[in-house]
């Protein structure tokens, strides 16, 4: 992913070559999101949910991973307070992101930090986290992040859409809603690296069965605290530096 | 069903924190420990999520044979961890889905 194109950053380029420099940046990234938009746009359908919601979560919530388990809750009739809270707790790894690059982004107008706060999904912070590191607070940098930006939203509204129209087609007795586990596990396994990370994983799925019959799909989310603390307290004991970052949304 | 107020709340919920500490002008920092407990949100979330769709498939702990979504789910998580593609473990994971149901059903 370090590869830059022949891309040598220049404060003197014109905001249109750090804006295509961001795109191609983003290029290899977008074959690997696009297919998920498009089983996305077809699960979020299965899931009884309306076209123009479907679409509206692509466009207002703009992130993947919650958007699936989103469509999950909704297809198990989960309460709107819960399913909330789970797409906040999905999220939460945004904040890292946001602290990560604030030092880069001080100087940049309101305008710009909201532009680019909404377009900060995982593989449009991985681009341009990589470029700030390399050129720093640069001016021109943020046209950089808002090609890689730009370049994932449009290719995740056109795949949502093209999902929801090739879900409509297809028979209503293939077990679609299937395809959102199966989405969660190829997310989930190949990241589980340590052993606190999978004793995560286990302890979080064993209290969602334990806890399964508490109403309202409470047991979601005292399942997901467990895990979050089990791994928490297990990395504290090992010792930072046994353990290799973690990417959860590698593609 | 409130679907647009889910859609809206958790859009604003997800840009409070995209935008969070960027609007706090990387003057603070995340805490270790949150930064540590992080990590583990996505593990700890989707097996959450996994694990009932898996055993409890009809809402009922089922730990036969006969579970077909267990199977797939197995077949899955062994694809998943063997060639970590994400596309190929769905894929393999639904046709074996499809192939244990069919199996299932002549016997």
């Amino acid at each position: 992913m370090a590869r830059s194109f022949n891309y040598l950053f220049q404060t003197n380029m014109k905001p249109s070559s750090h804006f295509w420099a961001g795109v191609r940046a983003e290029l290899p990234l977008l074959v690997g999101v696009f297919p998920f938009g498009m089983i996305y746009g077809t699960l979020a359908l299965n899931a009884g949910i309306s076209l123009a919601a479907s679409q509206g979560m692509s466009s207002i919530l703009f992130a993947g991973s919650s958007q699936f388990a989103f469509a999950q809750l909704v297809h198990d009739h989960a309460p709107a307070l819960v399913i909330i809270l789970t797409i906040a707790v999905v999220n939460l790894r945004h904040m890292l992101y946001s602290a990560s690059l604030a030092p880069f982004m001080r100087d940049l107008s309101p305008r710009w930090k909201i532009l680019l706060s909404y377009l900060m999904t995982d593989e449009a912070y991985a681009v341009a986290v990589l470029n700030y590191e390399r050129v720093g607070a640069a001016a021109g940098a943020q046209y950089y992040f808002f090609g890689a930006g730009f370049a994932l939203w449009a290719t995740w509204q056109i795949s949502t859409a093209l999902g929801l129209w090739v879900g409509a087609a297809l028979p209503a007795s293939l077990p679609l809603d299937f395809a959102l586990p199966l989405t969660f596990i190829a997310m989930v396994v190949p990241a589980l690296k340590n052993r606190p990370a999978i004793a995560a994983a286990l302890s979080a799925g064993l209290v969602a069965l334990l806890a399964y019959s508490i109403p309202y799909k409470l047991g979601l989310i005292l399942a997901a605290l467990t895990g979050i603390v089990v791994g928490t307290i297990l990395e504290s004991r090992v010792g930072r530096n046994a353990i290799p970052p973690y990417n959860a949304e590698e593609k | 069903m409130n679907i647009w107020l889910i859609v809206i709340v958790g859009g604003l919920i997800t840009f409070g924190m995209r935008f969070s500490f960027i609007w706090l002008l990387g003057r603070y920092d995340v805490p270790v420990t949150m930064r540590r407990a992080l990590h583990y949100v996505p593990p700890a979330v989707l097996s959450a999520i996994v694990f009932p769709e898996l055993f409890l498939p009809s809402g009922q702990l089922d730990l036969s044979l006969g579970n077909a979504r267990l199977l797939a789910g197995l077949v899955a998580i062994a694809v998943a961890a063997w060639t970590k593609n994400s596309l190929l473990t769905i894929l393999a994971g639904f046709i074996s889905l499809l192939v244990f149901e069919a199996l299932f059903a002549i016997r």
